[in-house]
């Protein structure tokens, strides 16, 4: 039976299948080949292009959108692909605002910047749709790679070194390959099990062996991977969340939004996921911001953000927050969580007001309740389970500019190791750094 | 408000546009919704001699070039004159001409160079009450082959031969249509003008090929697998007509004959460049192809409004006002110096200027680190690339050098009297004369 956005509790079913379906389109439609030309058209060819600079994975723009101009998306999708294998999720998940649109000459001219981001899922579509793989192996060197992790960077990496010709084996703990692109990324980003097909397409370069419920720790340990291999590549993400220390996190309907988020990507009807009628989501980032935003969409009657510094220190982007807004997302800034209440279940939230003291927060004693009957925790993830004989940095294991850790014969990149943003286009450049610096030192 | 009203050749019409010869104009249904539409006239579709009509192709006409978001830049055809029977489009010229007294309407003629042909036509045409007729010397396709269009028209003698029979047996305004398919312009002016011609329109369509479709490896538009060369018309043809336009306002001998200018007329903006170069009024063509009739009424509030802000009170007012300033290069002043200026302000950093410069010019702009582009004055030639590959108007500018500074590129002090290549010490002629 339908139940409502009123409806109290955790509840599956708030809207209909079709209301559902309409609320989880995607949220970047993709470019008919009209539409393509003319946005394409709007680029300037820039002389030493901001863009391409902006771009973690230096992707070569204004060549790639003027192939497009000259109606050749494949060749341009191949423009995108030599430096961001996964270019195609890029298009769709990229913060293109605080990357390479952010810096077009258009946007700094008029706030309007060419749309790069779609311009390049038009290109990265076409190409996969004929579904053919662009790229062929080198001649084999009979070097043998264990890759630890099958997330963007993980994938980016046995990309490259395959393209070498090295042979790969790529060890992942869950039984489906992608990491956050299959279990994190919002669902209206990557529509139509995108994340599934792209690995599926990138693997057939071949080389590759993939083995799944392998997980670094218990499985695997470092030392055999090391002693087996001739290299080895950490790209575990963040396993890890943070705790709130808040009196009634145990209880019903309080959880980590990491989770809620990865059920959601899995279900395969979403009118049966449960959500709640007041949701609160704790926190700032990108996964704040697509807990809320998701549980809007299942029909949540009232959702609200709660973050604990300003608007301008929110890990989400200015385009995010919009979004949210539009979605009916109430936002609430400089608030903390003073205590969770319920009986049984989660009924409140009380929520201290906070001022920044030289970069601390710090409670003004003001507080307010908030009704929850659902609240997620979004306040970061954490680096877990990485082998004791790293060196770490900041929380995460330590690596030079190449991707080497402390440990010879190994490197990592993408969340799990220091340096650069928690985004998947730098999962994808720093697993393809790595790749070619292992390239390097394996060949001499 | 300006007052638009045109008279040319004797002629009034309310406005300066009117449709030049072509299917907008090829019956009275269209002519009849173009008045009403606000056009100022008509050159009807041209007609040919009496007896069975010609026939056009059965596939496409049309090849095309288009420029960003398909707006279209260049048309090109393979139509021929009209495909009606002569006794229908004079009834129906006579019926419009009477219902329409304040509008032109031209009769444009292509019938074979023989004068008894010519002859037979024309005491017909003038039974229309229509206020003048056009000779078609131009259509580069098809006619051609059979000796007439520009057939004629590349041939001055027989120009000159045409216009007489015409204003032997024909007592309006004859005006001579030129072909642009020729290599000076002024030749069929004057032949025009010797054989009694009372005014030119210019230009008919330019021979081209649109395009080759690489599938098929044939031009297009395609019929059966050929393509022939077309007509090339629309905004892409508009440079090329103003020159010839230019070519016969300043040529002595032609030089203040009636010009009625054709080739891409757009908006208000290109028929006040062509009035200005000497034109007495425009004919469209592709513009209503594309638009509709309907673009008539911005090229008249554009025109007039232009007008008003520059105290123009007629048309008549600036008329030929910039032939003077058209002149051979030899005359240009070399002691006119500019340097280009980027606006540090206006700049939106996309490097274009940089990269044109750098790569295919003068390797005069600086770029630093930060993206701040200067030119370097010691190198700029003041070619105006950088102008024209800015995407922002008004950006770059050419900033002239005053008379007693030095131009740090030559090192020479900037004069100030003019001086041109005629006086040259560089010219050999110069140097032979002292
Ligand atoms: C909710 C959410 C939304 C996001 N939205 C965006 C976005 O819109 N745009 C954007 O650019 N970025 C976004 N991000 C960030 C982005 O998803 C990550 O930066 C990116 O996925 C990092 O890639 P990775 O390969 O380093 O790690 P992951 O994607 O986390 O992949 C790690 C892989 O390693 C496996 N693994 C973990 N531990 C072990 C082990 N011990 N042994 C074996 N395998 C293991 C995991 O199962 C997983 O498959 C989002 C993140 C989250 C959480
Ligand atoms: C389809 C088509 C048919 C034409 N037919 C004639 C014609 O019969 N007689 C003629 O003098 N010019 C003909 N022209 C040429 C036009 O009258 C005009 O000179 C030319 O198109 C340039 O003007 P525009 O740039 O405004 O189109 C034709 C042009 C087109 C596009
Ligand atoms: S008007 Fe256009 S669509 Fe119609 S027949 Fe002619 S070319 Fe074809």
């Amino acid at each position: 039976m339908a139940h409502s956005h009123q409806a109290s509790g955790v509840q599956s079913a708030r809207l209909s299948a079709s209301e559902i379906a309409e609320n989880f389109t995607d949220l970047h439609p993709a470019y008919k080949t009209h539409e393509a030309v003319v946005a394409a058209d709007r680029c300037y060819f820039c002389h030493d292009a901001p863009c391409m600079t902006a771009c973690p994975t230096s992707i070569d723009i204004p060549q790639f959108i003027r192939e497009i101009q000259g109606g050749h998306p494949e060749s341009a999708a191949r423009t995108i692909l030599e430096q961001n294998i996964l270019g195609g999720m890029c298009a769709r998940v990229c913060p293109t605002e605080t990357l390479c649109e952010e810096v077009c000459v258009r946007e700094v001219a008029e706030g309007k910047p060419v749309e790069i981001g779609r311009l390049q899922r038009y290109a990265t579509d076409a190409l996969m749709a004929r579904g053919v793989h662009p790229f062929e192996r080198a001649a084999s060197t009979g070097k043998r790679i264990a890759v630890v992790g099958a997330g963007p960077a993980g994938l980016s990496a046995a990309h490259r070194l395959a393209m070498l010709g090295h042979d790969i084996v790529l060890y992942e703990r869950r039984a489906k390959s992608g990491g956050l692109n299959e279990f994190g990324i919002a669902a209206y980003k990557s529509t139509q099990d995108f994340a599934a097909q792209e690995v599926q397409w990138l693997l057939e370069i071949g080389g590759i062996t993939v083995e799944y419920g392998q997980s670094l720790g218990d499985q695997l340990s470092l030392d055999a991977l090391n002693a087996t291999f001739d290299a080895v590549f950490l790209s575990i993400g963040l396993g890890g969340v943070n705790a709130l220390n808040t009196s009634g996190e145990d209880l019903d309907g309080v959880r980590d939004a990491v989770e809620f988020i990865a059920e959601l990507r899995q279900a395969s009807d979403l009118t049966a996921l449960p959500v709640g009628r007041d949701v609160v989501v704790i926190g700032g980032g990108m996964t704040a911001i697509d807990a809320a935003i998701q549980s809007k969409l299942l029909g949540a009657e009232n959702v609200t953000i709660a973050y604990r510094r300003g608007r301008d220190a929110m890990g989400a982007s200015r385009f995010e927050q919009d979004l949210a807004a539009s979605k009916g997302v109430k936002l609430m800034f400089n608030v903390m969580p003073m205590s969770i209440t319920g009986t049984g279940a989660v009924q409140q939230i009380e929520l201290e007001y906070t001022q920044i003291d030289e970069g601390r927060v710090t409670g003004t004693g003001e507080t307010v309740q908030v009704n929850a009957d659902q609240v997620f925790k979004a306040i970061g993830q954490t680096l877990t389970g990485q082998p004791q004989a790293l060196a770490l940095e900041r929380r995460k294991i330590k690596v030079d500019d190449n991707g080497k850790t402390s440990v010879m014969g190994v490197w990592a990149g993408g969340d799990c190791a220091s340096g650069g943003d928690d985004l998947t286009v730098t999962a994808v450049a720093e697993g393809r750094d790595a790749a070619m610096d292992i390239h390097t030192s394996l060949m001499g | 408000m300006a007052d638009l009203t045109t008279e040319f050749l004797g002629i009034t019409s309310p406005n300066p546009f009117w449709l030049a010869s072509a299917p907008p104009t090829d019956k009275e249904y269209n002519v009849r919704r173009a008045f009403e539409a606000g056009w100022g006239g008509v050159v009807w579709k041209t007609l040919g001699a009496e007896g069975p009509p010609v026939v056009n192709v059965n596939g496409p006409r049309y090849g095309a070039v288009w420029g960003a978001d398909r707006r279209l830049l260049g048309l090109n055809n393979i139509e021929l004159i009209t495909d009606r029977p002569l006794e229908v489009n004079l009834e129906e010229i006579t019926r419009v001409k009477k219902d329409y007294p304040d509008r032109a309407i031209i009769v444009s003629l292509m019938v074979p160079c023989e004068e008894q042909a010519w002859k037979d036509i024309l005491p017909r045409v003038e039974a229309t009450g229509a206020d003048g007729i056009e000779l078609n010397f131009g259509c580069p396709h098809g006619m051609a082959e059979r000796g007439m269009g520009s057939a004629v028209g590349q041939v001055p003698d027989y120009i000159q031969m045409v216009t007489e029979w015409c204003k032997k047996y024909y007592s309006k305004p004859v005006i001579v249509k030129l072909t642009p398919n020729i290599t000076d312009i002024r030749f069929p002016a004057r032949a025009a003008k010797a054989g009694g011609a009372d005014a030119v329109s210019l230009i008919n369509t330019i021979n081209s090929i649109t395009s080759v479709n690489l599938d098929s490896m044939a031009p297009e538009p395609t019929i059966g697998g050929k393509g022939t060369h077309g007509g090339y018309c629309g905004p892409a043809v508009k440079p090329i007509a103003m020159n010839m336009v230019a070519e016969i306002a300043r040529c002595p001998q032609t030089h203040g004959m009636p010009i009625s200018a054709i080739g891409g007329v757009t908006t208000w903006r290109d028929a006040a460049e062509f009035i200005a170069l000497g034109a007495g009024n425009v004919q469209v063509c592709t513009a209503a192809m594309t638009y509709g009739f309907k673009v008539v009424e911005e090229m008249i509030s554009g025109l007039s409004a232009w007008m008003d802000e520059k105290g123009h009170a007629s048309i008549q007012d600036f008329m030929g006002s910039a032939v003077p300033n058209v002149t051979d290069w030899q005359y240009l002043d070399l002691n006119y110096v500019t340097k280009a200026r980027i606006s540090e302000a206006d700049c939106i950093q996309c490097g274009r200027c940089y990269a044109a410069c750098e790569d295919t010019s003068h390797q005069a702009i600086a770029m630093s680190a930060d993206r701040v582009f200067t030119v370097k004055d010691e190198d700029c030639v003041a070619c105006n690339l950088c102008v024209n590959v800015c995407p922002v108007e008004g950006c770059i500018t050419m900033e002239e050098i005053p008379a007693g500074e030095t131009d740090l590129r030559t090192g020479e002090v900037v004069s100030d009297t003019h001086g041109d290549w005629t006086t040259h010490p560089n010219n050999p002629s110069v140097q032979a004369a002292e």
